[in-house]
């Protein structure tokens, strides 16, 4: 009833293959995006916005990132958040050696460098797969974390061993360092997601796109059919570590501010990011934000929110409910929902579609 | 005046004896892949949890040797619990479904295990299991080397081990099924193979081995969660000795334990340190490229 498409006739192909093919979902993206745009700061504190919104919005990005990867072109990396740290000590190499310049490109720009280190640790995805790939992967986690304890250039041999985020404006207003109000940065944030999803949702759909999924679903198929694997795995791992590498920048840059950059990119936000794949749908852009939305909130949600509805509990129990409640999930939803929340999503709409009669 | 230990001997030493711990740990791993074509990434955390298991009986009371049989009983029931709730909804799904279901597996057990037993360190109750303590000097190469007992202790059990394994798997009926399910579950299911009876029994093995290996590491360190990630070195060792192979875990570990403690110990200041955390992964990665079935592995044929 309220998500109809009767009397919605396509009279070009473009139409028809259009990514938002009906009107009220395009009128769902507008709502959403003014939401985004003007409800959040309007609506949400300062907590809200910094812990809340920038957080989903880093994760959104590094899980799209992930998603190129493994739900698209069905290769297996346990090294995302290695990626994201490339991208981040680039994003501050760059920032510090060209202050003119501004951050927003630079950070663009450091996805760059992140996306030429993927390809080298994607190298392997020629001879090897699967779990081997994994493998590969992990050797790129454990080698880059390393490089940013122990080689003193990455942080310009500061004496605290860390990234000191310097202060970068635009148009005149702080959106890095100490001085930067969480709605600016929230605006910066929220730009730049948009912009590199709806890139991503183009290369998706594209030529590109279509040889990363025939490569997943068979390789040997997809090679007869003249799709070269080398470019398809190779342009695979560029993407992804692009797009890992401007979420760990952003991150830094716009979220944490610093101090702990060393710590944060270690294997256990390479597995998070795993799972908000894993959760949200494989091969599912909307899934990517799902998932985030998802993994990103469970601690929280967690840790305020039932002890408002009346269960006490402490941090630390919280934390182990936590981790059981993702493990949980995760083989909930291997088993019952292999396509994750973006699935449900998908079905939820069908239902919409014939509601109130079901048939 | 006591004599130096001769460096080279007592790195090798070093390494020798992180090697097979780590062969331990990817003994487990192959079990469960030779049994049932499942990469198990659960392991390292199987390992923890045994040892956590075992200690925290102890401290709750339990006689040492009767925790460790109650601690047998709980990795009965996780194998029982993982075969009923995680492996049988997921029959002859794609291998990478199968591993991602693992993950969720390690993180309910991190949460589960803490929430249990909670997150600090322990130490292992060593002496009530009667293993054996302090060193041995030994001139070795014209240099004294120091052995711990535990680790020949851990060598030795880890000998014995691996060749009742070895000989499970080669000369017994259940040996011979397991193998027949890592070839094909639908062929095993349709000549009268119990798929869930074979899952619980390789799954019980491989909490055997986790146990053991995790006596043997919380000897030498602490038990904790830190372990988890010493656990990941499991996985180089794997690709060098092959998935599929017993022996190959065992060389592999040696390998990857000698490889590691002398690159750490030669080059690792030459670069600023810490190099063991990566190294082993940069050996296996060399060598995947030129060998990618691993030392003793089964060569993998794809046809169309």
């Amino acid at each position: 009833m309220f998500y109809r498409e009767a009397g919605q006739f396509k009279s070009t192909y473009s139409a028809d293959m259009a990514v938002f093919p009906i009107w009220q979902d395009r009128v769902g993206i507008a709502v959403i995006l003014v939401l985004a745009f003007i409800g959040v700061p309007l609506i949400g504190n300062d907590f809200f916005i910094s812990s809340v919104m920038i957080p989903f919005l880093v994760f959104s990005l590094a899980a799209i990132g992930l998603n190129i990867l493994t739900g698209y072109t069905g290769l297996i990396s346990l090294g995302t958040a290695a990626f994201m740290g490339v991208g981040a000590y680039a994003a501050y190499k760059l920032t510090t050696a060209f202050p003119g310049i501004n951050i927003i490109v630079l950070v663009l720009v450091s996805g760059l460098f992140s996306a030429a280190v993927g390809v080298l640790f994607g190298l392997p995805s020629l001879r090897i797969k699967g779990f081997y790939l994994a493998v590969a992967t992990l050797a790129a986690q454990f080698f880059l974390q390393w490089a940013f304890v122990r080689v003193p250039w990455l942080f310009n041999y500061n004496a605290s061993g860390a990234i000191e985020v310097p202060q970068r404006t635009l148009f005149g207003l702080p959106i890095t360092g100490a001085s930067a109000s969480p709605e600016t940065r929230y605006f910066v944030c929220l730009v730049l997601v948009i912009g590199l999803t709806w890139f991503a949702s183009n290369l998706v759909h594209g030529k590109l796109g279509r040889s990363w999924m025939a490569v997943r679903d068979m390789d040997i198929a997809a090679e007869l059919m003249g799709i070269k694997l080398l470019n398809a795995k190779l342009t695979a791992f560029a993407v992804s570590s692009f797009y890992a590498g401007v979420a760990g920048a952003m991150m830094i840059f716009f979220w944490y501010g610093g101090g702990e950059a060393a710590d944060v990119f270690n294997i256990r936000l390479s597995f998070n990011i795993l799972f908000m794949v894993i959760i949200g749908g494989l091969g599912s852009l909307i899934g990517s934000f799902f998932g985030a939305a998802f993994i990103a909130s469970l601690p929280t949600i967690l840790k305020f929110g039932l002890p408002a509805l009346g269960v006490p509990l402490s941090g630390a129990a919280a934390e182990h409910v936590t981790f059981m409640l993702v493990g949980a999930l995760i083989i909930t939803f291997l088993i019952v929902e292999p396509h994750g929340l973006a699935r449900l999503w998908q079905i939820g709409k069908q239902k919409l579609r014939t509601w109130p009669f079901p048939y | 005046m006591v004599q130096a230990p001769d460096l080279l001997a007592q790195t090798i030493w070093e390494g020798l004896v992180s090697g097979v711990l780590y062969a331990l740990i990817a003994l487990g791993f192959v079990l469960i892949f030779k049994a049932s074509g499942v990469f198990n990434f659960a392991q390292g955390i199987m390992v923890v949890f045994a040892a956590l298991t075992l200690v925290g009986l102890y401290e709750k009371g339990v006689p040492a040797f009767l925790a460790v049989i109650l601690t047998l009983g709980v990795m009965f029931a996780l194998a029982v619990t993982i075969e009923r709730v995680v492996l049988r909804p997921l029959v002859n799904q794609p291998d990478i479904i199968l591993f991602m279901a693992t993950f969720g597996i390690t993180y309910f057990l991190i949460g589960f295990g803490e929430a249990l037993f909670g997150g600090s360190p322990k130490q292992m109750i060593t002496d009530q299991l009667w293993l054996p303590k302090g060193a041995i000097d030994l001139k070795l190469f014209g240099g004294l080397v120091s052995l711990q007992k535990i680790d020949i202790a851990a060598a030795v059990i880890a000998s014995i081990m691996i060749a009742a394994l070895a000989a499970f798997f080669q000369y017994t009926r259940i040996g011979r099924a397991l193998r027949a399910v890592a070839d094909s579950h639908k062929a095993a299911l349709s000549v009268g193979i119990s798929l869930n009876q074979i899952w619980v029994i390789v799954w019980f093995t491989a909490g055997i081995v986790a146990l053991i290996t995790g006596i043997m590491w919380g000897a030498r360190s602490d038990v904790s969660f830190a372990l988890e990630i010493v656990a990941l070195k499991a996985l180089p060792v794997l690709i060098l000795g092959g998935f599929t192979s017993i022996p190959g875990a065992i060389v592999g570990g040696l390998i990857i334990g000698i490889g590691e403690k002398m690159g750490e110990f030669y080059w690792g200041p030459l670069i600023g340190g810490g190099i063991e955390s990566w190294l082993a992964y940069f050996i296996a990665l060399g060598f995947l490229l030129f060998r990618p079935q691993g030392l003793f592995g089964d060569k993998i044929i794809e046809r169309i």
